[in-house]
């Protein structure tokens, strides 16, 4: 049969010139080539070098607890049901026996108690998510730090960004499921929250719960949202990121014959995928230990949610704990005109809440628009190196602070013998003066910094050794630093003030420079003027001083 | 440092590095530092050793996973051990939960000892290459862009144009219509609760929610605290948790000479003053009650009530006064309200008339 | 203690202790001075009243008043009952160190029968809550601890938290952990409502729920297990968050410093 069609095509030869393959393998990666075309995605991707640094895997942290999160929740997804019609507890929870409650609270005491190390998948579930946010926020402040977020990696900045934020709200659905007391605390919260929205917060809070609080829809709604909707679009984000990282190639720390034009690191096979792959492993062990040794959310512990019961110490997961902070801190203004009320008690806090994030976000166009700069940067700074910007890096984490101080001010009272009352005020005040504290500390440390890597490029660095000089003093040896020192400390650019163009044109004639124009000047002079950085040394003073060294 | 290494296949040390250049720029780059080996690149010995040691991680992995599946055969949910630090666990979550955590920190553990030690460790560098595409690529790419709008005639065909945005425009709206039975309008719902059924008439009894039977005056002692909810609602209705949401009370009785407001006085019954349990802030059951200084703090967010004042806000978030329920007492003697708040209870909301 | 301790060395420490020594002195003065003319007025009582009144002028006097009326530095006792005084006392809160927002508990100086004889006497001064027999505090019946539970949530968690470990009130005070409270005592002080709690009078939680929540408190602060491990305090999220920070990424941290570091160079020795 086939001979007879090939007889008919003639001299047809078979459409690939390629050599046998040589085993089985190759054969079968042949053929996926022949459809996928994974080798040239391969040449390019399966020797990438990526540098080494402990900062650069804070970012996988996060993937391989999202990953994590991903398999565990699904695993709960099998047992959970998202639904508050009522039943009347049997388990094998005393405590709880013959008490009415939801059937979402329910099945997450039988995922806790009856199914076999379904207590272990919740808690890796939780701490994973737990992990997760906080990973994400170290990971963001190195990138911050280091400026790793300027041309060309602002988009995937923003992508990040995103996905902290995406996060965060995750887990607060995630929180809000079980239909425990303090998770209905926190939904009753949002009921709160959305109210206070002017005009259209009584709508918003019908359609989201279906009719007055809490109803019988939230659960259902928010356990659509918390498994499928945020975790989709997650998903999709992780995906642009990571091949964003991919194509961007990963930034490095300065260093001999590293340069803006290469990555110098080991190779993804082998090196990275044994050090990558296995880092998924430890970080899944890591949080499985902790799952076996330390509890979190005993939902059987805070009983069913009913709306007129309450605990104290009700409080959010810690990444929403600066939200918190801002609405329990923040004094109970409240306007009424014509008929109508506007709770700036809780709206106030409602707005300030998205600008502590977004202030962070903005932070690279707003840098890239002061400098002007167009270029690529694959050269990390040292925070140092950009006293500026790690000056309100480090106020805006103070306020993240401050205000988690008082998103915990209950234990703060009891724990440290304080009064709850003061805690407060201290965060009204410390909301405003505490960043400003920080930012000029933060500046004045980082100059002085500055100066001693100066120092040292132009002095040596100090032996330890004391020598007495002939006619009596005592000084202490520096030496040289090597050559690979040398570059390090110098390798960091320092941008200039811009200049106002000229005031007048060609002709004499009188042409304003705009207020942004006036406004972006004065900025830049913050950022980069005298004050802001400390001059490198160059190389004729090295010269000047190493050759007068025998002159001391 | 190992005793078996042999010194002779040692590198000569890299001296160099360190000299400054004499001529030209001082802080000239050196370029990559040459790679200096590991104890396992030059020793055999070393080397097999490291790979025994991966090895023995990958069987510990092996033997966790045993030790998993057997826990999972072999411990009763139920089982409640005794372990220091951690005080009584379940004897399952803690076997599961470590064995799981060795079996797969060893996987890792091993795969990145492999890669410290074994793989190898040279540092290659790799070129980089603009992101942005050369002028060529781009002027091409603009001259293809340019072609293919033309050859639609999208910009010269006004009306395609303009129904097509038209058209984009007013699609999303199906989406946005079907949104509307998410739930009803808000209408009067949250400007009411559940004591409105009371009249002077037909007055509705506050029921303890302790022994859900009706009260007397003199059952509410001063120093106190108890609440209540409306007659006719049980903890087993449909809407339970809808009502309790906003008919829940807080009763206090304050010796009358100590209560501040007198309109707070006149809706008390002898110094029985019936609180609405839903703060005005957010919503949450406040409820810590200091019966010496009459204050009543919210645990959420600590909003700080005067109740011998009116529910006066004396600190914290809430905008105002908890609102206070009129009681009196029916003919047999039993506490009851004889109407509705005569403000919405709970948080603030945009219709909320003062 | 701790505080103390941390304070001794204050400036003012001196003064302090002058003060409280005059105080004292002073208190004692008054405890005993009119002890005297007092004594023959009770020989017609019982012998409990009369050692209760002994033990009462010595010790309690000085803030209460001799006869229980109270003065500018402690309120009147008339009324307040046998079961006040066992708890107040019994709890080591009475006799206060200082008067102050909050009355802090701690070692209890006094026996038994002397409690009891204190508590006679208060309860001769007028009729209030009666220290309670030892079942109607204990219970038998299991079904008691999540009735208990669900009597707890409604009424006491708000201030002691779901699993009794106490929180904050306003201006630094607190109500206390329940752990490692007697029964009888946690029953006391819902009848009585001691300093600032409410109390929770047999007419609006009859006697059978508080011997609920009386059983739902001592399982949950001493039998209870915790399953899931480490409980962190009980204390919410807060507690979590920071575990999770410092054990949990703190670690992986660790790992992250081993996996990224360069391996050791072989270097002639």
């Amino acid at each position: 049969m086939s001979s007879a069609s090939s007889t008919t095509t003639g001299a047809a030869k078979p459409s690939s010139t390629r050599d046998k393959p040589a085993n089985k393998w190759e054969a079968a990666a042949d053929w996926t080539d022949g459809r996928l075309g994974i080798y040239s995605l391969a040449k390019a991707n399966l020797r990438k070098i990526f540098p080494d640094h402990w900062s650069f895997m804070l970012g996988e942290i996060c993937l391989y607890s999202f990953v994590i999160i991903i398999l565990t929740g699904v695993y709960l997804t099998l047992f959970f049901k998202p639904s508050m019609g009522e039943v009347i507890y049997n388990g094998s929870y005393v405590p709880l026996k013959g008490i009415g409650m939801s059937e979402a609270y329910a099945s997450t005491l039988d995922i806790s108690f009856e199914v076999r190390g379904g207590l272990l998948i919740r808690q890796i579930h939780h701490w994973a998510a737990l992990v997760f946010v906080a990973a994400m926020l170290v990971h963001m402040m190195r990138v911050f730090f280091t400026g790793a977020f300027r041309k060309p990696r602002e988009i995937n900045w923003v992508f990040g960004f995103l996905l902290l934020v995406l996060g965060m709200f995750d887990g607060f659905f995630g929180y809000s499921l079980p239909d425990d007391l303090l998770s209905g605390t926190g939904i009753r919260f949002m009921e709160g929250a959305i109210l206070a929205v002017p005009l259209v917060g009584t709508y918003l809070q019908m359609f989201l719960y279906g009719g007055e609080f809490p109803g019988h829809d939230i659960i259902p709604r928010f356990f659509t949202i918390h498994v499928l909707l945020i975790p989709g679009i997650m998903l999709g984000l992780l995906v642009a990121h990571l091949i964003l990282v991919f194509y961007h190639k990963h930034t490095q720390w300065a260093g001999p014959g590293k340069t803006e034009k290469n990555v110098v690191g080991m190779p993804l096979m082998p090196v990275y995928m044994a050090k990558a792959g296995g880092f998924f492993f430890l970080v899944f062990g890591l949080i499985s230990a902790i799952s076996a040794i330390a509890s979190i959310n005993p939902i059987w512990a805070y009983g069913p949610y009913r709306p007129d019961q309450v605990s104290t110490d009700a409080q959010p997961d810690w990444y929403m704990g600066f939200s918190e902070g801002l609405i329990r801190v923040m004094p109970g203004w409240e306007i009424s005109l014509w008929g109508h009320t506007l709770n700036l008690g809780v709206f106030v806090p409602l707005m300030i809440f998205p600008l502590v994030l977004v202030a962070i976000a903005v932070y690279p166009f707003i840098e890239g628009w002061i400098t002007g700069d167009k270029r690529e940067h694959h050269i990390l700074d040292r925070p140092r190196n950009a006293p500026v910007r790690t000056a309100l890096g480090a106020a805006w984490i103070s306020l993240y602070l401050v205000l988690l101080v008082g998103g915990g001010n209950d234990l703060f009272a009891t724990h440290l013998h304080l009064s709850i009352n003061s805690i407060t005020y201290f965060v009204r005040v410390g909301f405003f003066a505490v960043p400003v504290i920080v930012f000029i500390i933060t500046k004045r440390w980082c100059l002085g910094l500055q100066r001693r890597d100066k120092e040292k490029v132009l002095h040596g660095r100090e032996t330890g050794v004391i020598k007495r000089l002939p006619h009596g003093e005592f000084v202490e040896v520096h030496a040289q630093l090597p050559q690979k020192d040398l570059f390090k400390l110098t390798a960091h650019e320092q941008t200039q003030p811009v200049e106002l163009p000229a005031q007048t044109d060609e002709n004499g004639v009188a042409r304003k420079a705009g207020a942004l124009t006036r406004t972006r000047a004065k900025l830049s002079r913050g950022f980069y003027g005298e004050g802001s950085q400390i001059p490198k040394p160059t190389a004729e003073e090295h010269h000047e001083i190493t050759s007068g060294h025998g002159h001391h | 440092m190992s005793h078996d290494m042999s010194e002779e296949k040692l590198p000569e040390s890299h001296g160099s590095a360190g000299e400054v250049a004499e001529h030209g720029n001082p802080f000239a780059d050196p370029g990559l530092p040459a790679h200096e080996p590991r104890r396992t690149d030059i020793d055999e010995k070393a080397a097999s050793r490291a790979e025994r040691q991966v090895s023995l991680m990958f069987v510990i992995s092996m033997l966790a996973t045993v030790g998993f599946i057997a826990s999972y055969v072999a411990i009763d949910p139920d089982k409640i051990v005794y372990i220091f630090p951690l005080g009584k666990v379940s004897a399952l979550n803690f076997a599961l939960g470590l064995t799981l955590g060795v079996a797969l920190f060893m996987i890792g553990a091993g795969a990145v000892h492999w890669a410290r030690t074994l793989m190898s460790d040279v540092e290659l560098p790799a070129e980089r290459h603009p992101i942005e595409a050369s002028d060529e690529v781009r002027a091409d790419v603009i001259e293809q862009f340019k072609t293919g709008a033309a050859e639609s005639g999208f910009g010269r065909r006004k009306m395609i144009r303009n129904t097509l945005i038209g058209s984009m425009a007013l699609v999303p709206l199906s989406g946005v219509v079907l949104l509307r039975d998410l739930g009803p309008l808000p209408e009067k719902k949250l400007q009411e609760t559940g004591w409105k059924e009371a009249t002077e008439t037909k007055p509705l009894q506050l029921v303890n929610m302790n022994t859900m039977q009706p009260m007397k005056p003199e059952d509410v002692i001063i120093g106190s605290l108890t609440f209540a909810m409306p007659e006719g609602l049980s903890t087993h209705d449909e809407d339970f948790q809808q009502r309790i949401a906003k008919d829940a009370l807080m009763l206090v009785r304050i010796a009358p000479d100590d209560i501040k407001d007198d309109k707070s006085k006149e809706l008390g019954f002898e110094g029985i003053l019936a609180y609405s349990k839903i703060c005005t802030h957010v919503g949450c059951p406040i409820s810590l009650y200091e019966q010496q200084t009459h204050h009543a703090l919210c645990p959420c967010h600590q909003s700080t009530f005067d109740l011998a004042d009116g529910a006066r806000v004396i600190f914290g978030p809430a905008g105002h006064p908890l609102p206070q329920l009129k009681i009196t007492t029916d003919e047999k003697g039993n506490l009851v309200a004889t109407g509705d708040f005569a403000e919405p209870v709970g948080p603030s909301f945009w219709e909320r008339a003062r | 203690m701790k505080k103390l301790s941390a304070r001794r060395r204050h400036p003012l420490a001196a003064l302090v202790v002058l003060l409280l020594a005059l105080a004292a002195t002073g208190g004692l003065y008054a405890a005993f001075a009119p002890a005297d003319k007092a004594q023959a007025d009770v020989a017609a009582q019982s012998l409990a009243i009369d050692e209760g009144k002994k033990l009462f002028a010595v010790g309690c006097s000085s803030c209460h008043g001799l006869n229980g009326q109270g003065s500018s530095d402690g309120p009147s006792l008339v009324g307040v009952g046998s079961a006040s005084v066992d708890f107040q006392v019994g709890t080591g809160r009475m006799p206060a160190q200082q008067p102050g927002a909050q009355v802090p508990r701690k070692k209890n100086i006094y026996t038994q029968a002397e409690i009891d004889q204190l508590a006679a006497f208060v309860a001769s001064l007028g009729p209030g809550p009666v220290t309670p027999k030892e079942e109607q505090y204990t219970s038998t019946n299991p079904e008691d601890i999540s009735k208990g539970g669900e009597l707890f949530r409604t009424n006491c968690a708000q201030c002691h938290n779901f699993a009794g470990q106490g929180g904050a009130l306003t201006k630094g005070k607190y109500a206390p952990s329940l752990e490692g409270v007697d029964a009888k005592h946690i029953y006391e002080a819902m009848q009585t409502g001691p300093q600032n709690m409410p109390s929770f009078p047999d007419t609006t939680m009859p006697e059978e729920q508080k011997k609920q929540i009386v059983a739902f408190v001592r399982h949950t602060t001493s039998d209870e297990p915790n399953p899931g491990g480490l409980t962190l305090g009980s204390l919410g999220p807060v507690t979590e968050g920071l575990f999770g920070w410092i054990f949990g990424l703190g670690t992986l941290i660790a790992v992250a410093i081993w996996v990224a570091a360069h391996t050791t160079k072989a270097k002639k020795s």
